[in-house]
């Protein structure tokens, strides 16, 4: 028989509800606490493709020691849905806790022998308490929350704090609230064994970081970037990345006086009309984009191959779900690599940025609005939905003081009134990349006709194979000087020379950081890369070349990245060896450790 | 003849509009179109209309989607910004444009497949968001450009140039916008310049969503026996409701009509219209007796012409959105950047 485990600032809590019954604000209380007591934690939101009724599943991994990645297993089941009890009960790790509500008796048999059994009749209590059905379930939360607390010795003045700011305004619900954290709190500590061999203790390991999710990091990237168009259709799991640009545009882009709003944010009716609308307004000079997620990438091919072709900016946020068709909607994976790279029929090739956190989010966002109106052609930033919609621990914010926007090469009436010659598609410099005029700016000059049809350098319609083909290869050299633009992979060796190398992206990040912790304490020694963006700095080669293997770790079944360097890159794919997670939960640290050292022969391992 | 270069010189005596252009400086490339089609007459009102307001050439983006009426922008306004984008799409696009540049006068001409069938859905909610726009239908019941097939307004018992009947219900965009709370409707016919150029001067002026549905007979494809596009059937049927006249505040009022056949609408930026009633009492400030109307008038066979519909003072889509006078795209970091102290405010709030 195991142990019970006996682990401070380390380990798992999974809390199981009923969803739409109002636990998610108590759910980010009790995590939020945690960070508040310097110590990191991350939530992990597992929600089902409905509003209310079914299963959804709160994760918090506590980690002293800064791991963000999920973990895999849980320490501490809360059990608060009688829907998944044996599910729950069997995903504890032998030595764990099970807190449930123990208000309906339930047979031994529903129990494990390796697991220690915390029960307390929250539905009883709550009912004595309450006589209003709604404020018995939302009680409900909080008083478990207090009980955690006891049980895991969480200070309750951080509660206590956090609810006030929670309730800033609403004054009158702070008592209440407190009231039934503190019997939650006071009842564990009078019927239930405090503490359990699970705590959490004060530390200093949080630092000036922050907690957001990165679909509102995303958010206020576009606002510091400038953009003042959003037109978009909800989709899960991008609608909060919108409905935050909103958020922030109400407090930042409304004029204080007259209320008049330097922004324009259209719910459109589907997808092909968002980012028509982003093609509209960017033509005309605005920063504008849109966000949606796989299905809606698929409806926007065809404006997408426009914008391409007729290098017009556009920015698009995809935060990637479960595909394909309508897959997993509530399910992360990073799966939309080649539909955005290559996005719409003939030769296409689009730049993609991907951020790995939410201080990245930000970053991108607002980089992304720079590139587009730069290289004259639509922008993909992919998150995907664990980054995107859960709070994650990231650095802070930053922006330099006057900082400038980097509108392009547009040609303004100054230029034009000089008699500078100008051809919507002629390379001045040999960068790949025209000038372009804005509507409305010249009276007599600068006008000219977009199209998605093939045309001459003067922006005249050609059927003529020399001018076609002179504009394709035109739009190879600007591909070639987005490579010098956009953000570098990050590069980091391990400690001893390593013949191996892994290549990783994204959200992928936070567990990749702490598989090459475990395999370095097993002797497995690799050098890592994380890709950035496409197209792929030369430096993505390089590094493959200076490797006997490269491990490509992807969220998604085909390897798609690797698919990619094969292709662009020229790269010989017998040197790339595909480490794939795809069955929409995040990716761990222990499938990374598990599936790189399986492969990694034991004679190679250096003897520990 | 399209291979001819359109010369750039005109007759010195070609009289110039108060911007001191001339009609020629609202004119594109030579039409690439069949000779005789009804689009460039649409092209010609528009260059009517356009140099009769007065407006700067260079102030006016014309966008449309794909198709034979799609071409047409090229043949007009050549010192403006043209947006051929993709079929059925120009609603989208034009609205992104005008959220960008409210000041600009935008003219989204499409045809009856852009419109009536892969774009039915644009074209609802453009109307029903208010767009400030003219959006002009050339409609001639076919797709002309891919050759002759049915359109979605082709009539019911209609027949193509094969001798197919169509069997499917027309759908009119007329009734649609009016449905949808379109808050200028016109329909017309391009063989009819002195109804049409009116109307297209009205649109441009409308401070809202202004439809007009031109009829517009496709001389290779729908102009014959059978057709309910043709030139023939339609100067057959047209019954129009009123003539319209567009009295801008500097113009000059000429003519005294009898009273009771004149009603004058007055716009909400001080333009008049002056409307000669052909059709009784036919009332266009009703909305649901125009659709009644419209309905009765088709079961006999006839096609509606005129203004339709007009709400005086309209609301545009910037006004719901209560966006900013000034031009977005006209903002810069000053404006729109919260900046750095903002941003550790933020900060501190996420901690």
């Amino acid at each position: 028989m195991p142990q019970p485990l006996d682990r401070v600032n380390d380990f798992v809590v999974k809390i199981a509800n009923v969803n739409g019954s109002g636990s998610a604000s108590a759910n980010q209380l009790f995590a939020k606490s945690i960070i508040r007591m310097g110590v990191p934690a991350t939530p992990r939101n597992i929600f089902p493709s409905n509003i209310q009724g079914l299963p959804t599943w709160y994760e918090v991994r506590v980690s002293e020691a800064g791991y963000l990645g999920a973990r895999g297993g849980v320490d501490l089941m809360v059990q608060m849905n009688p829907q998944t009890w044996d599910q729950d009960i069997a995903a504890i790790e032998p030595g764990g806790y099970l807190f449930y509500d123990s208000s309906k008796p339930l047979p031994k048999s529903r129990f494990r022998d390796d697991v220690t059994a915390i029960g307390m009749p929250l539905t009883e209590l709550c009912n004595q308490r309450y006589a209003d059905p709604r404020q018995r379930q939302l009680f409900k939360n909080i008083m478990y929350v207090g009980a955690l607390a006891a049980l895991l010795e969480i200070e309750l003045p951080v509660l206590e704090a956090l609810i006030a700011e929670q309730f800033k305004g609403k004054d009158k619900l702070i008592p209440p609230n407190v009231a039934a954290l503190h019997a939650g709190a006071d009842y564990a500590r009078a019927h239930l064994p405090c503490p359990i061999g699970l705590r959490v203790r004060r530390a200093d390991a949080v630092g000036d970081r922050i907690t957001v999710d990165g679909n509102s990091a995303a958010a206020l990237g576009c606002v510091y970037g400038g953009a003042t168009v959003c037109a978009w259709y909800p989709i899960t799991p991008s609608s909060s990345l919108a409905e935050a640009f909103a958020r922030w545009c109400q407090r930042f882009r409304t004029d204080r006086d007259s209320g008049e709003k330097r922004y324009a944010i259209l719910q459109a009716e589907d997808e092909l009309a968002s980012i028509g609308m982003v093609i509209g307004a960017s033509w005309n000079g605005a920063r504008a984009f849109t966000t949606t997620s796989g299905p809606g990438i698929s409806l926007m091919q065809e404006f997408l191959g426009l914008a391409y072709f007729a290098e017009i900016p556009a920015v698009v946020f995809d935060v990637q779900r479960g595909g394909p068709s309508t897959g997993m909607p509530t399910r992360t994976q990073q799966s939309d690599l080649l539909s955005c790279a290559y996005a719409s029929h003939g030769d296409t090739k689009h730049v993609l940025l991907i951020p790995e956190d939410p201080h990245e989010c930000f970053e991108l966002a607002a980089a992304a609005f720079d590139l587009a109106e730069r290289l004259q052609t639509p922008v993909f930033v992919l998150l995907d939905l664990d980054l995107g919609m859960n709070q994650r621990l990231s650095a802070p914010f930053g922006w330099d003081e006057g900082r400038r926007y980097d509108r392009g090469k547009v040609m303004g009436f100054e230029a034009l009134e000089a008699g500078t010659p100008f051809g919507r598609y002629l390379d001045v410099d040999g960068d790949g990349i025209p000038y372009r005029t804005l509507p409305g700016t010249h009276p007599s000059r600068g006008a000219f006709f977009t199209r998605g049809s093939s045309k001459d350098r003067q922006a005249r319609y050609s059927e003529s194979g020399a001018d076609y083909r002179d504009n394709m290869e035109r739009l190879l050299r600007k591909l070639d000087t987005a490579k010098e633009v956009v953000p570098r992979p990050v590069r980091r060796d391990a400690a001893e020379p390593a013949r191996d190398g892994v290549i990783y992206y994204g959200s992928t990040s936070p567990a990749m950081a702490e598989a090459l912790d475990i395999l370095e304490g097993q002797g497995i020694h690799l050098d890592t890369l994380r890709v950035r963006a496409f197209p792929f700095h030369d430096d993505v080669a390089a590094f493959v070349a200076a490797h006997d293997r490269v491990f490509v770790v992807e969220q998604n079944r085909d390897a798609q990245l690797r698919m990619m360097l094969v292709n662009e890159c020229g790269i010989d794919p017998a040197v790339l060896v595909p480490v794939l997670h795809y069955d929409g939960t995040p990716i761990t640290a222990r499938f990374i450790t598990r599936e790189i050292a399986a492969r990694v022969p034991a004679r190679l391992k250096e003897a520990v | 003849m399209t291979y001819l270069a359109k010369p750039k010189l005109h007759h010195p005596a070609l009289p110039a509009n108060k911007l001191g252009f001339t009609r020629r400086d609202y004119e594109g490339a030579i039409s690439t179109l069949c000779a005789g089609c009804g689009h460039d007459s649409i092209s010609a009102a528009i260059i009517q209309a356009c140099y009769q307001l007065d407006l700067p050439p260079h102030r006016i983006a014309k966008l449309s989607g794909i198709g034979c009426s799609s071409k047409t922008p090229t043949y007009f306004l050549g010192a403006s910004h043209g947006f051929n984008s993709v079929h059925g799409r120009m609603p989208a696009v034009l609205t992104g444009a005008n959220l960008a540049n409210r000041e600009l006068v935008y003219l989204g001409v499409s045809g009856d497949g852009d419109s009536a069938s892969i774009g039915l859905g644009q074209f609802a909610h453009c109307i029903r968001r208010g767009v400030n726009m003219v959006y002009m239908v050339e409609n001639n019941g076919v797709y002309g450009l891919t050759k002759g097939q049915f359109s979605a307004t082709s009539d019911r018992g209609s027949k193509s140039k094969r001798g197919v009947v169509n069997t499917d219900q027309a759908i009119d965009l007329v009734s649609l916008a009016l449905q949808l709370g379109a808050t200028f409707v016109a329909r017309s016919f391009s063989g009819d310049k002195a109804q049409l150029v009116p109307l297209i001067e009205a649109a441009i002026l409308h401070q809202g969503a202004a439809f007009i549905d031109c009829i517009s007979p496709c001389v290779a494809f729908n102009n014959h026996e059978g057709s309910t596009k043709s030139f023939d059937f339609v100067r057959e049927h047209n019954e129009a409701v009123n003539r319209l006249d567009v009295i801008t505040p500097r113009d000059e009022i000429t003519v005294d009509y009898a009273p009771g056949t004149v009603e004058e609408v007055a716009q909400h930026d001080g333009t008049m219209l002056r409307l000669r009633k052909l059709a009784g009492d036919y009332d266009l400030h009703d909305r649901a007796a125009a659709i009644r109307y419209l309905l009765d008038r088709q079961s006999q066979g006839e096609i509606v012409t005129g203004l339709i519909y007009v709400d005086p003072e309209p609301e545009d889509l910037h006004a719901h959105l209560g966006t900013a006078a000034k031009p977005l795209q006209a903002f810069g970091e000053a404006e729109l950047c919260p900046g750095p102290a903002a941003l550790e405010k933020i900060n501190a709030g996420l901690r």
